[in-house]
């Protein structure tokens, strides 16, 4: 059945209007970074790049904000190495749940995917619970001052890696799934060790899939902020940075830059994935 | 002295038999086919041998000496997969080298015995083509190059024109032969397409539920089948079913359900009062009347042209359908003729009848 | 590769970093809160055990309510993001044509990559009394005064269908796209109008796609911290807010834990009651993703 042409322009309005609500706020957060005021608001002064580069007040630039490039560096940090280890967690996961037979594997299936519907605040607070149960009982029967079970950087990255590992693994387990088991054995067929079948064989072809889970862990870990905001010591990563900085400062033109900064990042590192992504599916 | 010898080769998973008492002696330097349905165990048979699987009684001995006990990577048998599982992250330089690069090989020398296979198959200085990059009939004697490299003792095939196109699989199946006469090596082929297994071997093992039913020359199996399972697959059959009313040395009256008798040979052990096949194969059948016993009458229901291969299908009085190829005949029939079909007693093979 | 023992070594290998991983950060920590839940501070290091958070909580109007205001938003947004999202998928998955459909459904993930905060930011500068919206409503002369548009119920409403609409819209494309076309010629092609031939084809279809939408909608709802904050304002009472508020700003972990455990515990219900209604399991559900 045709749909009446004045019923399917009133629907693409529909979905126009649609992406204009999905992007005017990300275009009013990105455009006021090179207003030239000291407010993120109309009207529009001139353009210019101070936010960015000026290092006096009151124009303060991004890249001469102390407390935001400490916070910029954290994130960076932090993204690294959550997605590192939940990478290596993810694979692991991926060949356990591909590979092997176990009792109760559809029940620990369940558990793998779980973090993923628990809020974040709650595996904030549980993991900074959990971690000062055993540094007050450590304290207390033993003597030892566990400083890394206290609010800061080592648990963030804990906090962060209990639910990205959830996300890697189902990435990495679905690349796996369609590896086919023959090539592995044919690669055993023609003489090779099971180090070497793994290192020259299966470990290539799951690469990309390790690498769109590694860019989307760092990417996740990047602008994660319920989390992290529960776990965070004096190390803020940018996210939390900005957010102290909104709450006790107000909206000023540098958040604006801030958030040009964050989308311009997390919008490169997205097109790589998508790009690799598409690589392997054109061979 | 045999390539490779199974002896009483047992595989059970679980309750399941897989594999049951099977034993084969493949002579050094012939082309081996074992022929049967999938599900059969064939799979599960070659598996064994090439190590993926270890038999649960039984002994495989390759050479001579015993590989029950030898990892697969370290056993001098190579296999060419179903899907032939080229490695897609290497080109075919790379495919080739790796078996030689595994068995570390001189460094120097590994171009060159490369590049040398690779004019064997037919394929000169493809070297550096991505495995994407070749057409279907290429990738399969890539993947036999790259066992061939490493010269094997026994060359394993798990139907490897399964995914080919027709008239590709028609021509493949004559260059896996050359191939074979041109490596010297023992090939040992596995398929369900009895064609394949006819053209190509020298001997073929049909195999069905775990069992071999028959170990034979192609002629052998076909002109010879040891049972009704065997006539029923190799080759194309009429099969008629009854009950055997007399025997008279190897001479038999089968009574065929729904009335008639027919008069043929009993080739295994059945006796009078058993539920018989009588296989006919078409080219044993001829239009035109013969005595009492050895006829049936019908009309043609229609004709099948295919050159040198076209059939009369004849629809007898119970309502079976009968292919007959009678290439005299085939010009002087047409559809609705009433026709009787006849033949030589010692071509209708009567076996017991398989609980299918 | 051979015997059993490497097969059970290469086994108990793997599973070692699971267990680790879920017993350790997932399991134990959520008995952690279960725990300290149970427990009232009487004295230094002095601890009773009982129900008695619990019951000051439902003691309390405030806190109750704070929860149930949550609920209901958080369900609100749920429906809204349906019915908004849905037709929006239906365009991508089957009106827009195959070119403009893989730009679309990029265009629905870009903000997927973009932190809550920047969007919430982003908000804030179009819908503060001297925002974009406001401005240039004064300028055009619509309005004589400044309107301050934020801190309201409705914006905190559309701020989190904002954030949450991409994750029904997802599930709902990936299920729109796995019907064939045949299935709406044939239904139209039987004499259904347009009306039933979307209620007895096309939603039955994208079913598994609605629910999963619906759950993980409605969980990060539930969940969220930030939006319901900086665009509801201080008295937005939302509950994560109050469980910050609890472990953070007063130190009070028993009374937070409290929090934390009812509100896993109302989400959990929620999510096993939607699947357990559609038939559906978590696996498939939030897997697909």
């Amino acid at each position: 059945m045709r749909t009446p042409a004045h019923l399917l322009w009133i629907y693409r309005a529909y979905v126009l209007i649609f992406f204009l609500y999905l992007v005017a706020p990300l275009v009013a957060a990105g455009a006021f970074a090179f207003n030239d005021s000291l407010f993120p608001a109309l009207p529009w002064q001139g353009f210019t790049l101070d936010w960015f580069f000026s290092p006096n007040e009151p124009k303060l630039g991004l890249f001469h904000d102390d407390r935001l490039l400490r916070g910029l560096g954290n994130s960076v940090f932090i993204g690294v190495i959550v997605a590192v280890l939940s990478v290596i967690a993810g694979t692991c996961n991926a060949f356990l749940f591909v590979r092997k037979d176990f009792p109760f594997k559809s029940v620990l299936y369940i558990l793998m995917v779980v973090p993923l519907v628990i809020p974040g605040v709650i595996l904030g607070i549980s993991i900074l619970v959990f971690a000062s149960m055993i540094a007050n009982f450590a304290d207390r029967e033993l003597g030892l001052l566990l400083t890394w079970l206290r609010p800061g950087i080592p648990l963030v990255l804990l906090g962060q890696f209990s639910f990205l590992t959830t996300i890697t693994s189902l990435v990495i387990a679905a690349r796996l799934q369609k590896f086919d088991v023959s090539i592995e054995e044919a690669a055993f067929n023609l003489g090779a060790s099971g180090l070497r079948v793994l290192m020259t064989i299966t470990l290539p072809f799951l690469a990309p899939a390790m690498f769109s889970a590694f860019v989307v862990a760092f990417l996740v870990s990047f602008e994660n902020f319920n989390t992290t905001l529960m776990l965070v010591g004096s190390d803020a990563p940018l996210t939390v940075t900005m957010y102290d900085r909104m709450v006790k400062v107000g909206s000023t033109p540098v958040l604006n830059a801030v958030s040009v900064v964050l989308m311009l990042g997390s919008g490169i590192l997205a097109l790589i994935s998508v790009l690799a992504q598409r690589e392997r599916t054109s061979p | 002295m045999y390539d490779l010898s199974c002896a009483s080769i047992t595989k059970k998973f679980g309750m399941f038999t897989a594999v049951s008492d099977v034993s084969l002696d493949i002579p050094s330097g012939s082309f081996f086919s074992i022929l049967g349905p999938s599900g059969c165990g064939k799979t599960t048979l070659m598996r064994m041998i090439a190590g993926f699987e270890s038999p649960t009684s039984g002994d495989i001995r390759i050479k001579g000496q015993s590989v029950v006990n030898v990892a697969p990577n370290k056993r001098a048998v190579k296999m060419v997969f179903q899907h032939l599982a080229l490695f897609p992250m290497m080109n075919v330089g790379e495919n080739i080298a790796y078996g030689l690069r595994c068995r570390g090989d001189a460094k120097a020398d590994i171009p060159r015995k490369v590049a040398r296979v690779l004019e064997r198959v037919g394929l000169p200085g493809v070297e550096n083509k991505q495995i994407s990059q070749l057409s279907g009939g290429q990738k399969q004697r890539i993947a036999i190059a790259r066992c061939m490299v490493l010269e094997p003792d026994v060359l394993l095939l798990d139907e490897p024109l399964g995914a080919l196109d027709l008239k590709l699989r028609e021509h493949m199946k004559i260059e896996l032969k050359q191939l074979q006469h041109q490596f010297e090596t023992t090939f040992l082929y596995i398929t369900h397409d009895q064609s394949e297994a006819l053209v190509m071997s020298d001997a073929v093992a049909v195999m069905n539920a775990g069992r071999f039913e028959q170990i034979g020359s192609p002629r052998e199996l076909y002109d010879a089948p040891v049972s009704g399972f065997v006539a029923g697959f190799v080759g194309d059959s009429n099969c008629l079913h009854g009950k055997l009313v007399e025997v008279r040395g190897q001479e038999a009256v089968v009574e065929l359900d729904g009335g008639g008798t027919v008069l043929g040979h009993v080739f295994d052990a059945s006796r009078a009062g058993d539920a018989v096949e009588v296989f006919l194969r078409p080219e044993a059948l001829a239009i035109g009347s013969g005595s009492d016993s050895i006829r049936l009458d019908g009309t043609v229901d229609s004709l099948l042209f295919n050159g040198a291969s076209s059939r009369i299908l004849v629809r007898t009085e119970r309502g079976q359908l009968i292919e007959i190829a009678d290439p005299l005949a085939a010009s002087t029939v047409s559809q609705g003729d009433a026709v009787a079909l006849s033949w030589r007693p010692e071509r209708a093979r009567i076996f017991a009848r398989r609980h299918a | 590769m051979t015997g059993r023992d490497a097969g059970r070594l290469s086994l108990i290998l793997l599973m070692t970093p699971f267990a680790l991983w879920i017993g350790l950060l997932i399991l134990l920590p959520q008995i952690g809160i279960g725990y300290v839940s149970l427990r009232e501070k009487v004295g230094f290091n002095q601890y009773e055990y009982g129900f008695a958070n619990y019951a000051a909580f439902f003691g309390e109007p405030i806190y109750r309510n704070t929860l149930l205001r949550t609920a209901w938003i958080s369900i609100l947004v749920t429906i809204l993001a349906l019915i908004i999202g849905f037709p929006v998928a239906y365009y991508i998955a089957k009106v827009a044509r195959q070119r403009s459909r893989a730009a679309l459904f990029l265009m629905c993930l870009i903000p997927l990559w973009v932190s809550d905060l920047v969007r919430a930011y982003g908000w804030i500068v179009l819908l503060r009394e001297t925002g974009v919206i406001s401005t240039t409503l004064v300028s055009l002369g619509v309005i004589a005064q400044p309107v301050e548009m934020l801190y309201n119920d409705i914006t905190v409403v559309m701020g989190l269908v904002y954030t949450v609409i991409l994750f029904m819209i997802v599930p709902l494309v990936s299920t729109l796209q796995g019907m064939d076309d045949a299935l709406l010629e044939a239904g139209y092609n039987l004499g259904g109008s347009r009306f039933t031939v979307f209620r007895r084809i096309v939603v039955p279809y994208a079913m598994p796609g609605i629910v999963s939408g619906c759950i993980i909608t409605f969980m990060l709802a539930a969940g969220s911290y930030l939006t319901p904050i900086l665009l509801g304002g201080k008295n937005s009472s939302w509950f994560t807010e109050q469980i910050y508020n609890q472990f953070i700003t007063r130190y009070n972990w028993e009374a937070g834990a409290t929090f934390g455990v009812l509100l896993l515990g109302f989400t959990s219900f929620v999510v096993w009651a939607g699947l357990r209604l559609t038939g559906q399991s978590l696996a498939t559900t939030v897997a697909k993703e």
